[in-house]
């Protein structure tokens, strides 16, 4: 059975939006996506996914509270407490079961209601053995970019191409919280962070709701919708200690795109795939990731952002949404944006960042620091 | 099966061990803190406590008047109406005589808590809070109450800005 996205609804995304609470944020997102799917969520759906981690929401069992703004009242809801591609994965095997014909997620960010987002991140480091040293989690993603371009040759330069062009696509994109025309040497010259890392290689906390709407091929039918075809969906988790993992590769977003890759029956991702849209919270990431997913050798991510083949007119377009480096880190939201934002280039409903002839696209997510989890959805446009 | 162990083998652990530091553990203090927008809703809410009186929305579909006031019809699914005040006397939905105390410490004198029906909006509709000027026997489901202000100096924009609701006196509306 084929899953598709039938619906698409997203708030702009910001730095932070005193005046709607999360619930409200969530009803403007479902709000949009029912009217794009021209469904009504009290008849049409028969399941709602939400994601999110009660620490970023500030309060606990979070999926008490999602019913009615998202039209699920006395309705099967559950919670993933991941990222929102891994909610997208859980749609779609409800889907798959036959029990479910139309399934909605739910991922959002309230970033702004945190007022020790630091403090909350933190507290996901392993309690006896990494935290007691007190370092900033951010640390972590540290050293990681350090192993990664030793280990790949990458120059620090390729980091600062990726940051002046993510930034400057999201001033293509009229939801982008931080697009900005910054160039690579300003993003060279910023202000040493966590070395290799910069101020400007780390996204910037942002605001927003995203919610798709997903059918079966016959619910699509039935609801005479032009689906977006999620033709393969994967994920993985590298184990949690800070000393085992790989460093330089992104190992659980290998296997999770040998999973996806499979299903979408991609044999070589390379030339199967026209366009990406990869986690890049710090600059080092989208190198890392394109790599990880068989979209760039060993190596050579770095020497291509810097040929310009990863701009929006480049042999491989990645990152045209701005990712979170231009539309801020959206935490739980970031792998349900990508997955949106590649669903509407492919429906030619981009706008003016919308690509030619793309047929299709790859969405991957990452569970930030300090995590080694990350999904991959591979989404192809119709019939 | 436990009851008939009466003794278990090994040192049993007491407080003093904890705090004398002869247990191996490790203690940390997350630091999180939050400042939740109240949004569209409840932030005219909470101004209306500071005034004295409860607020709601109106949804025209479904012709409810929803309390606490909400900016979406959870059982339509659209946007509410308009903002209508309702009254502070209601009606005893359920209601709970506590013994224990937040810290779940025995009290002798037990706390009122329950759930009132708002008069004015839509059945089902109100708010959970203590009751107060009655006793554990005199409470029943049912009883007519009415909202115990704080003075206005000591309004803060909080449910708190009710002390309790206390029972509906004759001729009182």
């Amino acid at each position: 059975m084929r899953v598709g996205i039938i619906g698409i609804g997203m708030t702009a995304f910001r730095p932070s939006t005193p005046e709607y609470n999360w619930k409200e944020l969530m009803f403007e997102a479902a709000s949009r996506a029912y009217a794009d799917a021209a469904i009504n969520p009290r008849e049409d759906v028969d399941s709602f996914i939400t994601c999110a981690e009660d620490y970023y929401e500030g309060f606990g069992i979070f999926d008490e509270f999602v019913p009615d703004q998202l039209g699920a009242a006395l309705r099967p809801t559950c919670t993933v407490s991941g990222d929102g591609l891994q909610g997208l994965a859980n749609a779609y095997m409800q889907i798959q079961t036959g029990l479910i014909d139309v399934a909605v997620v739910e991922a959002h960010s309230k970033a702004s209601d945190v007022v020790t987002l630091d403090g909350i991140i933190e507290h996901a480091l392993d309690p006896i053995w990494n935290k007691p040293l007190g370092a900033h989690p951010f640390v972590v993603a540290g050293l990681e970019a350090d192993a990664y371009l030793r280990g790949t040759r990458t120059s620090p330069k390729a980091l600062a191409a990726v940051v002046a062009k993510n930034r400057r696509n999201g001033l293509r994109n009229p939801l982008a919280a931080y697009g900005a025309a910054v160039d690579a040497d300003q993003a060279m010259q910023s202000e040493e962070r966590f070395a290799p890392i910069r101020a400007l290689d780390i996204s910037n906390p942002a605001d927003g709701c995203v919610v798709l709407v997903l059918a079966s091929d016959r619910a699509a039918k039935k609801l005479h919708a032009d689906p977006v075809w999620i033709r393969g969906i994967g994920w993985a988790s590298d184990s949690p200690s800070l000393e085992t993992r790989d460093w330089t590769a992104a190992t659980y977003a290998r296997i999770a795109a040998d999973m996806a890759y499979r299903l979408a029956k991609v044999r070589r991702p390379a030339t199967d795939i026209d366009f990406a849209e990869v986690d890049d919270r710090f600059s080092y990431k989208e190198l890392q990731h394109l790599e990880s997913l068989g979209l760039a050798k060993k190596g050579e991510a770095g020497t291509r952002v810097l040929r310009g083949d990863y701009d929006a007119d480049g042999r491989f377009p990645v990152n045209v949404s701005g990712g979170s480096l231009g539309c801020g880190n959206v935490f739980e939201a970031t792998g349900l944006h990508r997955a949106g934002e590649v669903a509407l280039q492919l429906r030619g409903d981009a706008g003016v960042r919308q690509l030619d002839g793309v047929r299709v696209g790859v969405a991957q997510s990452w569970r930030f620091v300090p995590s080694a989890t990350g999904a991959v959805a591979v989404l192809g446009a119709g019939p | 099966m436990t009851a008939r162990i009466s003794r278990w083998p090994g040192i049993e652990l007491r407080a003093a061990d904890l705090l004398e530091g002869k247990i191996t553990q490790t203690r940390f203090r997350p630091d999180a803190k939050y400042a939740w927008s109240a949004g569209e809703a409840m932030s005219r809410f909470l101004e209306e406590l500071q005034n004295g009186r409860f607020i709601a929305r109106t949804c025209h579909k479904c012709q409810r008047i929803l309390f606490p006031p909400r900016m979406f019809c959870e059982e339509c699914f659209r946007p509410t109406d308009e903002w209508t005040f309702i009254h502070d006397t209601g009606t005893i939905e359920t209601f709970s005589v506590s013994y224990l105390d937040t810290d779940a410490k025995r009290i002798t004198e037990p706390i009122l808590v329950g759930v009132v029906s708002l008069d004015g909006a839509s059945p089902k509709m109100g708010m959970m809070h203590y009751f107060g000027e009655m006793t554990k026997e005199e409470i029943r489901i049912g009883m007519r109450v009415k909202a115990e202000w704080k003075p206005p100096t000591e309004r803060r924009g909080s449910v708190l800005d009710i002390r309790y609701f206390r029972p509906l006196r004759e001729g009182e509306r």
